[in-house]
């Protein structure tokens, strides 16, 4: 099945599911919710779309299954960006930690790119992956992410950025924190030519990413009960000597704060981003 | 009374003993001149061998000394008719920002800057140069006013960081910057941008996208503080001083990897030591940058600057 989602074409890589990816929910495996505790079958979460159905927990999805559930079966493309990460400061370990996450996720880096479909509208999409050092942003996201902006301008398709990250890539220092300059310079290059765009941001979104391109959206969507801030928690807590609620940075939070135009559950993802999308397809007149 | 910092007690010691010689001939009479003029070269030797060779987090300390020169000292020091403006007209006006206009060699500029207090008092009113959202919307008000009257916009870092606080979040401290940054990036006038202490992170980046990005010799620039990157590497906020080693956080590495344009260089042993020396200094670069980015039609700038932007990133690529 995942074979007909990545098709072969010669001018776009295609992606091989590493068996690590496709075996993280093995069949008739049970998952406990971590909300509410309830034994889940694998079978059952993935009918939910990795939520559960009985609180509503949003379950962490790799790029590939986001991917997976967003676009119309078998239309996307994976943009091919043969580029590799580098230890530009030699900080010790990194290159290790990365081949050993290469290993385990299947990915090269954390962003998955490329153009497809949704309910038959072109989009751009750029997905970034959790189990990737936390989602974290070097200069391969950065540059992954700057180039599928640059594809949708050239594509003139609106771009969509499902956002995960604890933050910066520490490791690549000074690169990293420049990545948020170079994103949002080519958004605003998207905006300048009447693209939309569309940031979805997913549990966790924080620091550095939350302060660029993920708050850049024309709209801002999340899902119920993402973390999403700029300074995280353990950061705040000792500095103001005091416990911050439960419900500080959910998605609910910064919804009610104003700074997201919607919180949807998952299931009604993709239905919303059809609809919006239609609403900025070119050729209408009223 | 001036703040010494720890690295340098070698030679407040020589010097104290240096002034104590001379207090001890001028009290009793006897001689000591050859004495006293051995140890003042002695001085000077160690002076030189201690500033020269500034490790990283030396000179994090010195772009953290109290007595260094602040936004509103340049401000001041390097325009006339600085009228400062309050207020991002949506909550309330942000002391850790400061701006508003100014004349500078003749023409007028639109300055914003993080401003850090003197003494306690006052650093408690600019909550130490660490901004809230509404410091950087008052930036980016004043940023888009300059944009309107084609005034060159001039930036001062000096921030440890944004303000991680509560209220800050709630107001949407990542939502501030990342507007400022998209905004920045497309502003149809010349930019130039001096960190002049600290460069703490999106905090200093939320001010600080421009055609020109110039450094301080002693200021530090980074994805994060040096204490708060220990904190995470190992989970010992002390080992500040080794993560500034190892981070490339200084002027010469940023120069280095292509990051800033410039550094201004400082008077002898940091900006505190010589203000107005410093100032001059901020005023000759700035007066060079923007000369330069003045040859430029702004409709172009926005180009240039992306460019800039586009290169920075450090990765290989498969050639096919
Ligand atoms: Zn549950």
């Amino acid at each position: 099945m995942l074979k007909d989602l990545f098709p072969k074409k010669k001018r776009y890589a295609t992606i091989t599911p590493h068996p690590s990816s496709r075996d993280k929910v093995p069949e008739g495996l049970m998952n406990k919710c971590k909300r509410c505790g309830e034994i889940l079958l694998s079978k059952e979460l993935e009918k939910h779309l990795k939520t559960c159905p009985h609180c509503g927990y949003h379950f962490t999805m790799t790029a590939e299954e986001r991917i997976q559930v967003t676009l119309d079966e078998g239309s996307f493309q994976a943009f091919e960006d043969r580029i590799h990460t580098e230890n530009p400061l030699e900080f010790p370990g990194y290159l290790e930690k990365l081949e050993k996450v290469q290993e385990t996720t299947g990915m090269q880096e954390g962003v998955l790119s490329g153009s497809g479909t949704i309910a038959g509208y072109p989009v751009v999409v750029a997905v970034m992956d959790a189990n990737f050092i936390m989602g974290s942003m070097g200069s391969v996201v950065g540059e992954k992410l700057t180039r599928a902006v640059e594809r949708a301008i050239e594509l003139n398709y609106p771009a969509i950025i499902f956002s995960v990250s604890g933050g910066a890539r520490m490791q690549e220092g000074i690169f990293s924190l420049m990545q948020m300059a170079k994103v949002s310079s080519a958004l605003a290059r998207l905006a300048e030519k009447g693209l939309l765009y569309i940031s979805v941001l997913t549990n966790p979104t924080t620091g550095g990413v939350t302060a660029s391109f993920a708050m850049q959206g024309d709209l801002n969507l999340s899902e119920p009960g993402a973390i999403i801030g700029f300074a995280g928690r353990r950061v705040i807590e000792p500095m103001i000597r005091q416990k911050l609620p439960d419900e500080f940075q959910t998605a609910e939070f910064v919804l009610e704060h104003g700074m997201l135009d919607q919180v949807v559950h998952r299931k009604d993802m993709k239905p919303l981003l059809a609809t919006v999308l239609s609403l900025h397809a070119q050729g209408g007149s009223l | 009374m001036a703040v010494d910092l720890p690295f340098e007690k070698p030679l407040i010691e020589l010097r104290d003993k240096i002034e104590e010689l001379k207090k001890f001939t001028e009290d009793k009479g006897i001689d000591m001149s050859t004495e006293v003029a051995t140890l003042e070269n002695k001085a000077q030797l160690l002076a030189e061998t201690i500033y020269k060779e500034l490790t990283p987090w030396q000179k994090v300390q010195i772009a953290r000394h109290p007595d260094r020169p602040t936004t509103l000292d340049y401000i001041l020091g390097i325009s006339d008719d600085f009228v400062e403006m309050h207020g991002d007209r949506n909550f309330r006006d942000d002391p850790a920002v400061v701006g508003g206009i100014a004349r500078f060699d003749g023409f007028p500029i639109t300055v914003v800057g993080t401003q850090k207090g003197k003494g306690t008092k006052d650093n408690l009113y600019r909550n130490f140069g660490m901004a809230h959202p509404e410091g950087y919307r008052k930036a980016l008000r004043l940023m888009k006013q300059a944009e309107k009257f084609r005034r060159p916009l001039l930036c001062f870092i000096d921030t440890a960081g944004a303000y991680p606080g509560p209220g800050a979040e709630e107001r949407g401290q990542g939502e501030a910057i990342a507007r400022n940054l998209i905004e920045m990036a497309a502003l149809k006038i010349p930019i130039v941008v001096l960190v002049t202490g600290e460069g703490g992170s999106g905090g200093a980046l939320g001010l600080g996208m421009g055609d020109k990005v110039l450094m301080l010799e002693h200021a530090w620039y980074s994805v994060i503080a040096p204490e708060s990157a220990a904190a995470i590497l190992w989970k010992d906020a002390t080992l500040g001083q080794k993560a500034a080693d190892s981070m490339g956080i200084t002027a010469q590495d940023l120069y280095r990897f292509h990051i800033i344009d410039d550094i201004i260089q400082e008077p002898f042993g940091g900006a505190h030591r010589n203000p107005a020396q410093m100032i001059a200094k901020v005023k000759q670069a700035v007066a060079s940058s923007f000369q330069e980015l003045m040859a430029y039609n702004y409709e172009e700038l926005p180009a240039l600057r992306y460019e800039k932007y586009r290169h920075m990133g450090v990765y290989t690529e498969d050639t096919l």
